[in-house]
């Protein structure tokens, strides 16, 4: 750590301005790009970070079979939990229905939230080709891909959901 | 702020007491407890957050009884709870915050080293996006708590998180960053380098002491003014990023579905709100004569500058008295003295802040975002007072 008051004054003088491209108080130790690799699992909309395997969704039905169906009832149709099937149309209905279906815009998000956060007890214990799996079979009983379809790395960004257009940016920042 | 008038005609504060007891005379008194180490409520003191049953209870919430806090900070025992997969048991001296992304050099911080660094301390609301949500129908919530209970404020204090960023040495395509909890889901959002670097604060204080678990301990971010989910507890991540990762929590939650159709996305501010806390649903008002009508109002846009009240549904607004110190995007109290003459009456508080922005009604609410956007509901809420005194939803 450096010493005097004098010296932080200065340095936060200076972060106020602009970024710095030194350390101003030498605290962090550097990360290296494995343990980076370990703790950054988001994938964003590109698939950039996808991992490697894959699966289809005659696979993924039987991952859902034992991991899913409890609590998302039959073919995705809901049950204690959300109904995971849907069309756009029933956005508009009264009251309106959000499923992946009909409201999520990008394929990339049902493989990382599946991978992170299901199943709801057991978060992170599906394996990649398990979570391309369900993934695939989820989107097959929407109607967005075909059964023998293959989810991974490559297929999986350029799937197109049918909602993908469905979003606006926040129009109050503009009043 | 603003001098209030009294609702009515003159009203004399001072009445004569009802009884005059006597001083008891002195005689032998028990002796009290001894000093103890860490102080608990009195045993009279029931109050507590309210939590409906729920099949995952470790993926649901708990409410603030806004009605039995005083002031503008909540106790942090007290202050509302929403989880994704439940409260994580953290031991901060293996906790380690990871500042990566489009940046210089990753860099990892332990909670040692985070507590070195330059701190701040701010008075700042937190509310759930989802607060209030079910008025958007005709027939609001029965109680305070219900209605406007996932909100509470506290004094937070931590690390700038710019001062961490700059220290990682942001890059000139980072416009974004993934904020990520520690919890079992690794709850996650993006949210604008701009908003980051403005005010953004990573804390591991609260109210004095070190955060509750169940509000992110050891480390939490705090987006003043941002929707609750924004303020992803458990810190451990913050990736620098060129946009959005568009999340399951930024997409299929926390996006406001307008009728056409269409969804917004990435509304991070909370929009000016208040709502009268005494008295309010569920509260009797014994006897007619002097009450004080209170209540709490905040903005994601700064501070309050004004609240107004009324008595008579909003055919006539007095102007309150707002309690100093007024903090931006904080809790600001205000009270307005109160005659009741015994007759019903529809009580209703509207808050304007420094922006301009006026508080709506419902129908104006909706007019502007329909009636399904779920999230963000800050509409004028009315508390009905009936000639027996108990108080109920307006629009029950």
């Amino acid at each position: 750590m450096q010493k005097p008051s004098a010296t932080l004054a200065v340095a936060l003088l200076v972060l106020g301005a602009h970024t710095l491209t030194a350390q101003t108080f030498g605290l962090g130790s550097e990360a290296s790009a494995e343990e980076v690799e370990a703790w950054d699992i988001t994938i964003g909309p590109e698939g950039r970070e996808l991992p490697e395997g894959s699966g289809s969704a005659k696979e993924g039905a039987q991952v859902y079979e034992v991991r899913c169906k409890e609590c998302h009832g039959d073919l995705g149709a809901g049950g204690d939990q959300a109904a995971l099937v849907g069309k756009p149309e029933q956005l508009k209905q009264t009251p309106p229905i959000k499923t992946v279906g009909s409201f999520w815009p990008y394929a990339t998000t049902l493989f990382d939230y599946t991978r992170r956060a299901m199943p709801f007890e057991e978060p992170g214990t599906l394996t990649s080709d398990q979570v391309y799996a369900v993934t695939a079979y989820v989107l097959f009983l929407n109607g967005i891909v075909g059964e023998e379809e293959t989810m991974d790395r490559e297929t999986l960004p350029k799937v197109v959901m049918p909602n993908r257009d469905g979003f606006v940016r926040d129009p109050r920042a503009d009043r | 702020m603003g001098a209030t008038a009294l609702a009515g005609a003159t009203w004399t504060a001072c009445q004569a007491p009802e009884s005059e007891g006597t001083a008891p005379a002195p005689g032998p008194s028990a002796l009290g407890a001894p000093v103890r180490r860490y102080g608990e409520r009195s045993p009279f003191e029931k109050v507590a957050r309210g939590v409906r049953d729920s099949k995952t209870p470790e993926a649901a919430s708990s409410r603030t009884p806004l009605d039995e806090t005083y002031g503008i900070i909540t106790p942090s025992a007290l202050h509302f709870e929403r989880h994704h997969a439940g409260v994580p048991d953290i031991d901060p001296s293996t906790h380690k915050l990871l500042i990566h992304g489009l940046v210089e050099r990753s860099l990892l911080f332990s909670m040692d080293e985070l507590k070195r660094l330059p701190s701040i301390s701010r008075v700042h609301f937190v509310e759930c996006s989802g607060n209030s949500g079910g008025e958007w129908s005709a027939k609001g919530a029965p109680t305070v708590q219900l209605s406007h209970g996932l909100a509470s404020c506290s004094e937070w204090t931590g690390v700038p998180l710019r001062i961490l960023l700059e220290e990682a040495g942001v890059k000139p395509e980072g416009k974004w960053i993934l904020a990520e909890g520690d919890d079992a889901c690794r709850m996650q959002r993006s949210v604008t380098l701009e908003k980051a670097l403005e005010d953004g604060i990573v804390a591991y204080g609260q109210n004095g002491e070190a955060l509750r678990p169940e509000q992110g301990y050891p480390l939490r971010l705090i987006l003043p003014g941002w929707e609750g989910n924004t303020n992803v507890k458990w810190l451990r991540r913050v990736k620098v990023t060129q946009g959005p990762q568009y999340v399951k929590d930024e997409t299929s939650k926390y996006t406001e579905l307008m009728e056409d159709g269409q969804a917004w996305i990435f509304t991070f501010e909370m929009d000016a709100k208040s709502v009268i806390t005494s008295p309010s649903g569920g509260h009797a008002i014994s006897k007619p004569g002097f009450h004080e009508i209170t209540g709490l109002a905040w903005s994601g846009r700064g501070k309050i500058m004004s609240v107004e009240v009324s008595t008579d549904g909003g055919a006539s607004w007095t102007e309150a008295d707002v309690q100093d110190p007024v903090y931006s995007r904080a809790f600001t109290r205000f009270r307005m003295p109160w005659k009741w003459d015994g007759g019903e009456s529809v009580l209703l508080s509207r808050c304007t802040d420094e922006s301009g922005y006026v508080q709506p009604s419902r129908e104006e609410l909706i007019a502007e975002r329909g009636r399904y956007s779920a999230y963000h509901c800050n509409r004028i809420k009315g508390w009905r007072v009936a000639a027996d005194g108990s108080v109920s939803n307006a629009e029950a």
